[in-house]
């Protein structure tokens, strides 16, 4: 059952990744990058990381994307603006095959790392225990973390309000 | 089909993160550049919480968490200035910024 499951998602994950890249329109393209990750959140479930599936589709699914949609949507592109000068197959094929053969590499060399038996804790990945974790050993790179949220937010109205 | 292991999350986060890399370097339009950046992250967040499960280590989870948030400001900053190229210029396609070259 979970062999299906993993498969099903994954497929769906890549098909995802695929038609993102491929696609024409970016807003197709965000639509299937959408797809992509609420596989991703379903395989996140599937290795028990509660806190980060939640995450993956209220944070990434929904607010990033729907960022990303709102700005596609907001720039209103036409059909001259969005035609890409083509690649030439021959740089195509190129640039596949290093990337394919990059993938291949990184794949032997993972199959390389040993998988251990391990026994999860009870409450693993559940959002009590990453929460304390992450406010007792994670606490720096926490507030550091809420720094780069300020520092985002400060640089994004200087960035919207400079009208040029 | 065996049972799922670590390899089979790992092999998969291995193509989705080369996927992006070959969105970054085959396309042009900015915006479809940006979204293949946000797959890289997202396999990176794979490869943590794999290893966060098959270690029985939860840092993983809070790394992509971090991750997350990080893509979340990196998504708000790059989309504003995305907004401000095409206003300043009319134009969403990487090849036609270059004025720092010619």
């Amino acid at each position: 059952m979970e062999t299906v499951l993993f498969y099903i998602f994954a497929v769906l994950t890549v098909a995802g990744g695929v038609a993102m890249v491929s696609l024409r329109n970016p807003l197709s393209g965000a639509f299937a990058l959408v797809m992509s990750m609420v596989g991703l959140a379903a395989l996140y479930a599937m290795l028990h990381a509660e806190f980060v599936f939640i995450l993956q589709v209220l944070v990434y699914a929904g607010a990033i994307m729907v960022l990303v949609i709102f700005t596609i949507m907001l720039l209103n592109l036409n059909r001259e603006e969005l035609h890409e000068v083509p690649v030439s197959r021959i740089r195509l094929l190129v640039m596949g095959a290093v990337c394919a053969g990059l993938a291949w590499a990184a794949v032997r060399v993972l199959d390389q790392v040993p998988q251990a038996k391990v026994e999860m804790v009870a409450d693993f990945g559940s959002i009590e225990a990453v929460g304390r974790l992450m406010l007792t050993d994670f606490l720096y790179p926490f507030e550091v973390i809420s720094l780069v949220l300020l520092v985002a937010i400060a640089g994004v109205v200087l960035l919207a309000k400079r009208r040029i | 089909m065996g049972p799922v292991g670590m390899h089979h999350y790992l092999a998969l986060s291995a193509i989705l993160f080369f996927l992006g890399v070959f969105g970054v370097l085959f396309r042009r339009n900015l915006i479809v550049i940006f979204m293949s950046i946000e797959l890289m992250l997202n396999a990176a967040n794979l490869t943590f919480v794999t290893f966060a499960r098959y270690t029985g280590n939860m840092d993983g989870h809070v790394i992509a968490f971090f991750v997350m948030a990080l893509a979340a400001a990196e998504a708000g900053i790059g989309l504003a200035i995305l907004v401000m190229v095409f206003r300043n210029r009319a134009t969403v396609q990487a090849d036609d910024l270059v004025m720092m070259r010619d």
